[in-house]
């Protein structure tokens, strides 16, 4: 358990001793439908926070709302104290908070090596007169370098110059966490990364999320496996129906009634 | 179908005067106003042949004339400006003599006065803008029908036809088969434009059947199915082309129509039948989706298809459904096309630029919305004309169309997406 | 009688023909957005319209040609600009709907009356290449073998403009063998992927459709400079779905793909072309086909092959089979 959390009161919206991200009046409505709807939610830095909750809770709406991807219809949320009010999703990537996807995004007909150079921020070959006449090569090699390791740390070498979209369900999860890092960045969000995986490499991705925190970044997750929640969380987030209902250390939250309240409906009195 | 087809092609008609021995010169004269064109007789027009008369005639109820001359030769044609009604002149007030008509042995010549209101019959503002938002009214009612079946196919399949304006096309030349066309039946246009909308509801069925719906099973991504649905779009057009060729045609009944008058407004009959009409066509489309188990079921599988297809709608049959009743709208709207601007092989092409303006306007996918955008892009179009050339109609269906996008992308009537 | 012998080599006159570097070029262009982007232009033709007659109108107004033909070019990467900025952000399908609308604004706003002072309306621009001609170093004379031959104008045009079409080459080789390149593909795949990872993807789609844009001018000034005439009517939206049928022919998203969709377009076209009229001239379809049918017919050919190619063949003729298999 994380010491700097010990003192946090177990309530939804709790502030945080050194939060890297704050959010706060996040609103946003699909036609009459709260998606979300939440006064306020802080990130301890250097945490893996789980967000929980049933299905249609707004765990991936909140994840496109902080990273960009979605504009809400009321609210502010800053990330290390910058506001992010209105920044485009790839200005928030650089500004170091990456996110995942439910549906893994592997870039099918770019190989995997290409895949995890794609997320590379130095290279000025990227912008259109670099690439005609200027000197990218030699970060390039520099950046292939990098990307070595981290292939291999989340066993992809055999198939590094292969066509991503060869790769199974499990490796594109692999393949999208091992893009992320090389990304470096602070906070990392991601969406149902054990979904459809098979127990094994669940276990091996939940090793890679705890060593993600041990050399410092900030981890936030959706997952819908209780056990894995439990293994690995610092912080529990629970949402339902756009709100934050519970917040706490893993044992708290699962104990909390409105959570369990949330995840049967509304037949608490007759759970046995 | 194919038996309809092979018809086409044989009904590009012979010469329309019949040929006496000598060779003539004949024309037919005709005041165009807007969309209205009305005969001019009694107009004298005299033919010379090196500074000599060599005949002349006077223009027929319906505004033909034919003066036989002596032999072949370069003439030269006159319209005595003094023997025009009141309110009609030429067009091009300086150009009374056509010089240069070759006439050859045996032929009739045919040559061409451009005839319009006058100045001195020129209208007030006021009525000429309440002609023009008739006339929007008209051309909104025809876009509507032509919209909503590329909106109702995109909201249950994602896919922008581009296909869809030679749909349209279909429509008014199927119309064009059963009700002028030398081989076919020459039924009047209410009863041709039942067999015509019966075949494009076929033509609906067998292009999902035949062709979307395989593709779908074969997984092809949303780009490749609308770079096919270009190509299907140059495919038939150039069919059309063939089997029909390049002139414009008209339909054999309202083709021709006096103004009805109505204190300041002037209402072509077929315009006001048109506008009803789609009207009541518009009205029925959205009871069938308000009220009808299928068109409630199209509605959902819009919104969204895992969450139909998982509470029992057959989503294929639904999609098959969609692509009829789009098609046989499309037509429809076609042969409406049809009676006021002609019967053309890019008619639906042309038309494609402003039901794009609308959908967009309206909200690509929701049917009220397509409706709603064709209103104003028809009047806003018309309407314009008050101001600037008619050249420029489209460029302001354009112009409303990117501003929308700008503004709002998912138009008047649309949500904005949902991620994720 | 079908005339085999002068079919095939007037389609292989064709293959390498102006329209064929010309379409390369185009194609070159169309292939960046389409191949490499996943950009879905329908209005590649209003590139080439502008690219025309930005030069011809230069040249009408005093300049030179030289000054005209980069006049044109940045005219049209100026229309990308244009168009990319209201529909880049939405679904793919805004971007062909406001192209393919914009072709056809642009060539009746081109031959509108309005417009006659500078684009002198219907009639068109003639006679403002001669700087280009004066500059032939070729002797009078045709070159060739038997019927194969060119004479000493178009085996210039041809030279420039195959020329031309290897420098273009050159440069998308370049760049899509680059980071930016990489970029660009990752988009074509997934651009939430690429946006997650920090990428300025509405950025890269303009540069895409604007730099695109370019080559379609080029096109566009390549055919106006050799038919020394540009006239609104002639860039009609077919233009646009001949490049799709040879960026796919050749296989899209691939270095040399629209070189060689151009030759084997412009061969097969001119093939169908000829022995489609030779078979009518000989009676083979009485009265169904007549000879002025053959334009229609080879149009709707077209649309037959582009459908057929999209479905069956999207990697192109040369493409590998495995890459279709991971299109998702």
């Amino acid at each position: 358990m994380y010491d700097a959390l010990a003192s946090t009161a177990h309530e939804p919206g709790v502030p945080k001793p050194d939060p890297i991200m704050v959010a706060s009046g996040l609103q946003r409505s699909f036609g009459g439908l709260h998606a979300v709807d939440l006064e306020s939610l802080e990130i301890q830095r250097h945490t893996i926070t789980s967000l929980i909750g049933p299905n249609g809770a707004g765990k991936t709406t909140l994840f496109n709302l902080l990273s960009g991807f979605d504009k809400p219809d009321a609210g502010e949320w800053h990330l290390n104290g910058g506001p992010l009010v209105g920044i485009p999703a790839f200005q928030v990537a650089r500004q170091g908070m990456i996110r995942t996807f439910q549906l893994t995004r592997s870039l099918a007909r770019l190989t995997v090596r290409e895949n995890v150079m794609l997320a590379a921020t130095n290279q000025p070959g990227e912008r259109f007169w670099h690439a005609l006449f200027g000197k990218w090569r030699d970060i390039e090699e520099a950046n292939r370098e990098k990307a070595r390791p981290l292939i291999e740390r989340f066993g992809l070498d055999h198939m590094a110059d292969e066509y991503a979209g060869t790769l199974s369900g499990g490796q594109r999860k692999l393949l999208e966490m091992a893009r992320a890092l090389m990304v470096e960045p602070e906070l990392i969000l991601l969406d149902e990364p054990t979904a459809g995986v098979n127990p094994a490499l669940t276990q091996e991705l939940l090793e890679h999320i705890i060593a993600l925190r041990d050399i410092g970044m900030t981890v936030i997750f959706i997952e819908h496996d209780m056990d894995a929640v439990q293994n690995i969380s610092d912080w529990v987030v629970c949402m339902a129906q756009g709100r934050i209902i519970a917040e706490g250390p893993p044992a708290d939250v699962a104990a909390n009634p409105a959570v369990i309240d949330a995840y049967l409906g509304h037949h608490h009195g007759e759970v046995p | 179908m194919a038996l309809v087809l092979v018809g086409l092609v044989l009904m590009q008609a012979g010469p329309v005067f019949a040929q006496d021995e000598g060779p003539s010169i004949v024309g037919v004269l005709e005041s165009v106003e807007n969309e209205l064109r009305e005969p001019v007789p009694g107009v004298t027009i005299i033919a010379s042949l090196d500074g000599t008369v060599a005949g002349s005639a006077v223009s027929a109820e319906d505004g033909s004339w034919v003066i036989s001359v002596p032999g072949p030769g370069t003439y030269e044609v006159e319209l005595d400006v003094g023997t025009l009604p009141g309110g009609v002149a030429l067009t091009d007030p300086d150009r009374p003599v056509l010089d240069n008509v070759r006439v050859r042995e045996g032929q009739a010549k045919t040559v061409r006065f451009q005839l319009g209101p006058g100045i001195s019959a020129q209208v007030g503002d006021l009525d000429r803008f309440l002609d023009l938002l008739v006339i929007g009214l008209k051309f909104g009612a025809i876009i509507a029908l032509a919209s909503i079946g590329l909106s109702l196919v995109f909201g249950v399949t994602q896919l922008v036809n581009f296909a869809h304006g030679e749909l349209i096309t279909l429509g008014a030349v199927l119309a064009f088969f059963f009700n002028a066309s030398p081989l076919g039946p020459q039924w009047p246009l209410v009863f041709a434009a039942i067999p015509a909308l019966a075949l494009a509801a076929a033509f609906g069925w067998a292009q999902e059947r035949g062709l979307w719906r395989p593709l779908r099973r074969r997984g092809t991504g949303l780009i490749a199915m609308l770079v096919i649905s270009i190509g299907l779009s140059l495919f038939l057009r150039h069919v059309i082309l063939w089997l029909y060729d390049g002139l414009p045609r008209s339909y054999s009944d309202y083709a021709i129509q006096r103004e009805w008058s109505v204190g300041p407004l002037d209402i072509v009959p077929k315009n006001l039948v048109i506008i009803l009409s789609a009207l009541v066509i518009l009205g029925a489309v959205g009871l069938f989706l308000q009220r009808t188990k299928t068109g409630t079921a199209m509605r959902a599988v819009s919104d969204n298809v895992d969450l139909a297809e998982s509470s029992g709608i057959d989503v294929e049959h639904i999609i098959l459904i969609t692509w009829i009743v789009g098609t046989v709208l499309a037509a429809l709207g076609g042969i409406f096309f049809g009676v006021t601007e002609g019967v053309q092989w890019d008619m639906g092409f042309r038309l494609l630029l402003f039901v794009f303006a609308a959908v967009v306007l309206g909200g690509l996918g929701t049917a009220y919305g397509a409706m709603l955008g064709a209103f104003i892009i028809g009047l806003a179009s018309e309407v314009s004309t008050f101001w600037f050339d008619v050249q420029y109609k489209n460029v302001i269906a354009y112009g409303l169309l990117v501003v929308m996008l700008l503004l709002r992308p998912q138009g008047l009537l649309g949500q904005r997406e949902r991620i994720g | 009688m079908i005339q085999w012998d002068n079919i095939l080599i007037d389609a292989g006159r064709a293959a390498i023909g102006i329209p064929a570097a010309a379409y390369a070029m185009s194609a070159l262009g169309l292939n960046l957005q389409f191949g490499y982007t996943g950009l879905l232009n329908f209005g590649h033709v209003a590139f080439m319209l502008v690219g025309a007659y930005g030069t011809a109108i230069t040249v009408d107004l005093g300049g030179s040609l030289w000054l005209g033909i980069p006049v044109g070019i940045a005219l049209a990467a100026l229309l990308g600009l244009l168009l990319g900025f209201p529909t880049l952000r939405l679904r793919t399908d805004y971007l062909a709907i406001v192209t393919i609308a914009a072709g056809e604004i642009l060539r009746l706003i081109v031959r509108s009356s309005g417009a006659e002072p500078l684009t002198n309306g219907v009639f068109g621009i003639q006679a403002f290449a001669d700087e280009f001609f004066d500059l032939n170093p070729i002797v009078d004379g045709r070159y060739g073998i038997g019927r194969f031959r060119f004479d000493e104008r178009t085996l210039w045009v041809l030279i420039a403009a195959w020329a031309l079409v290897a420098l273009g080459t050159w440069i998308i080789w370049k760049l899509t063998r680059s980071p930016w390149g990489r970029v660009i593909r990752s988009i074509r795949e997934d651009e939430d992927a690429a946006r997650s990872l920090g990428k300025n993807v509405f950025w890269y789609k303009l540069q895409s459709l604007m730099i695109g844009g370019a080559y379609g001018a080029l096109a566009g000034i390549i055919l106006a400079v050799d038919q020394q005439n540009v006239s609104a009517d002639f860039f009609i939206p077919l233009l646009t779905f001949y490049a799709y049928t040879i960026v796919i022919l050749g296989g899209p998203g691939t270095v040399f793909g629209p070189i060689l969709g151009s030759i084997l377009f412009w061969f097969l076209f001119e093939l169908f072309d000829e022995f489609l009229f030779d078979a009518v001239a000989a009676g083979w379809f009485g009265d169904v086909i007549e000879t002025t049918d053959v334009g229609a017919i080879r149009f709707a050919a077209v649309g037959v092959g582009l459908m057929l190619l999209m479905a069956f063949r999207p990697q192109g003729i040369f493409g590998k089979r495995e890459e279709v298999l991971l299109d998702v």
